[in-house]
């Protein structure tokens, strides 16, 4: 046995199932959230805003919108993944079982990772609802969101190993990550801000996400392109060194 | 062929600075049923952790069939399955889900008849769609038990196993485990019942403050078990036994108060009315007398206490 196949299928499809017994709460609440958004900003605030690099704020906002649910979901589900069983104490069993730490993370995260992009993609067909969307790069687009959604729950696995109680859980996701989404030009272009905002924002790594992903719909951003996909791919790199070393030393997981 | 456990100069230092296990070398045979008995905080559920992959060891060597379990993990775990002191389930999961999930985790293809037969054994089957929250504690426990024997291991470590644990369901899983034995599966059980160790074992092993003071057949141990003793509190000290009385293993304790007289239980007569008559003939009067059974308690008592 080289890789331990029906090991990570176990867990993936057992982690499918957990997402799925909540499936209304865990659908619902993003395709709400948005249409609150749309109406909001889109239609209410929007209506009263001048386009933004020739693009209607409404449609404008959809990008962002979408990659703030995704790195929030990806880092709630990649967490949650890990977390409840160290809390349960369930997780002897994936500990004494003959899985490496990468099959481990290949299974808890592409099973968070997938759950990111199915939201994901509902707040696409929402959001079609609202606003005339248009995808100019849709390859470039699947890529930006498989890319995100994967390197933001490894990150949450991250968070989920390190955390020893649900506040740490709930600590960085609520104190970093969601001021970092919003001041990352979810909602506006960083040029709109004034300097030295401007130049402060540019090391935000949510800036990147977002303006790689809404230059993917529209075919422009605030950064290059190439900047958004480095950016995406290192911070993807660091999170697996992270956790190689985590499980290399059975840090949090193994006395 | 390799032993299926082998244990050697194992340590086990936690962070805490507490010495969990302080070289500990033990091999366990294929087939046979082992206790290790000791009492709380001796290091009995540390030692199988190790071996289990749950907690990393400080130094020494575990080999699994004569697989190292930190470079060979695959193939040793494969071979391994752990019940746990602690019930750990997924509470919202069926009993049939976390079984089978329990038998891809540890990389076997799914075997339906397989998992519904060893459901059926531990009276698991006409519950195989009930969550684990809905069970009770003693169901809950065979739960524990299925998902370990859900990808036949050929090595079963059951912490503590009847801990907490109803007379029937008790009866029930010694029943269970003597089956399992016959099947050519090794069961390594910890418990600091010195009964279940006495009723279940091939061999017994103590340990405690994380050494192994003694391995033995508990064949072995019943026979030092077997011996008794009549202690006689007599009226009027005695310096020295009288020549008379050779023919009896006899002592003198409490500054010659006591005469104490140790025989075999099982032996045909015990040798007391003879021993008694000839006392009578020599005039030595006793007040009062008591006899008592050693037990695996006392020895493990006795071993526990000289460390």
């Amino acid at each position: 046995m080289l890789i331990n196949r029906n090991g990570i299928w176990s867990i993936y499809r057992t982690e499918m199932a957990r997402t799925m017994r909540t499936v209304w709460q865990s659908v619902a609440t993003p395709v709400i959230t948005t249409a609150l958004y749309f109406i909001v900003f889109g239609g209410a605030i929007g209506s009263r805003m001048q386009s933004v690099g020739g693009v209607g704020y409404g449609a404008f906002i959809v990008p962002g919108l979408i990659m703030l649910t995704i790195l929030t979901q990806s880092i709630s589900n990649g967490s949650i993944g890990i977390y409840f069983p160290k809390f349960t104490g369930t997780i002897f069993e994936i500990l004494s079982a003959p899985l490496s730490g990468f099959e481990a993370v290949v299974a808890y995260v592409g099973a968070a990772a997938t759950k990111s992009v199915v939201i994901g993609l509902i707040i696409l067909l929402t959001a079609t609802f609202f606003v005339q969307v248009q995808i100019l790069h849709p390859v470039w687009m699947v890529s930006f969101l498989l890319l995100t959604s994967i390197a933001f729950s490894l990150f949450g696995f991250i968070i989920g190993i390190w955390a020893k109680n649900f506040e740490q859980l709930a600590i960085i996701p609520s104190l970093v990550v969601t001021p970092l989404t919003f001041l990352g030009g979810a909602f506006y272009s960083i040029d709109m801000l004034p300097q030295p905002w401007q130049t402060i924002s540019l090391f935000n790594p949510v800036v990147y996400l977002v303006s790689g992903f809404r230059w993917s719909f529209y075919g422009v951003g605030d950064v290059s392109v190439a900047a958004s996909l480095g950016f995406t791919m290192g911070f993807m790199a660091a999170c697996l060194v992270l956790l190689w070393w985590m499980f290399k030393t059975g840090y949090r997981l193994k006395p | 062929m390799p032993s299926i456990l082998s244990i050697s100069a194992l340590e086990k230092h936690y962070k805490s600075g507490l010495t969990a296990l302080g070289g500990v070398d033990l091999e366990v045979e294929r087939g046979e049923i082992f206790a290790l008995l000791g009492p709380n905080g001796a290091g009995k559920t540390t030692l199988i952790s190790i071996v289990c992959g749950t907690v990393t060891k400080t130094s020494g060597t575990v080999l699994v069939n004569g697989r190292d379990i930190e470079k060979d993990f695959r193939a040793t775990r494969t071979t391994i399955g752990l019940v746990p002191q602690e019930i750990a389930i997924d509470i919202f999961a069926t009993v049939w889900a976390t079984v089978n999930f329990s038998r891809g985790l540890f990389g076997r293809a799914p075997d339906p008849v397989y998992i519904e037969q060893l459901l059926r054994d531990l009276s698991l089957w006409e519950k195989r769609n009930s969550k684990i929250i809905e069970l009770s504690g003693g169901m809950k426990r065979r739960v524990m038990i299925a998902k370990a024997l859900s990808h036949e291991p050929e090595l079963l470590f059951l912490d503590e196993p009847t801990a907490g644990v109803d007379v029937n369901l008790r009866r029930d899983m010694w029943a269970m485990v003597r089956k399992l034995r016959d099947k050519g599966v090794t069961i390594v059980l910890t418990t600091h019942y010195i009964e279940e160790a006495q009723e279940m074992a091939d061999r017994v092993g103590v340990i405690d403050k994380g050494r192994i003071r003694l391995v033995e057949k508990t064949a072995a141990l019943m026979q030092q078990l077997g011996k008794r003793r009549l202690t006689l509190m007599l009226k009027r000290p005695m310096a020295t036994i009288p020549a008379e009385l050779a023919e009896w293993p006899l002592e003198l304790q409490a500054e010659g108060n006591q005469l104490v007289y140790t025989f075999k239980a099982d032996a045909e007569g015990t040798g007391i009315p003879a021993l008694l008559r000839r006392l009578g003939e020599l005039d030595i009067d006793f007040k009062d007398l008591d006899t008592e059974r050693s037990s695996l308690e006392d020895i493990f008592v006795s071993l526990v206490e000289r460390t």
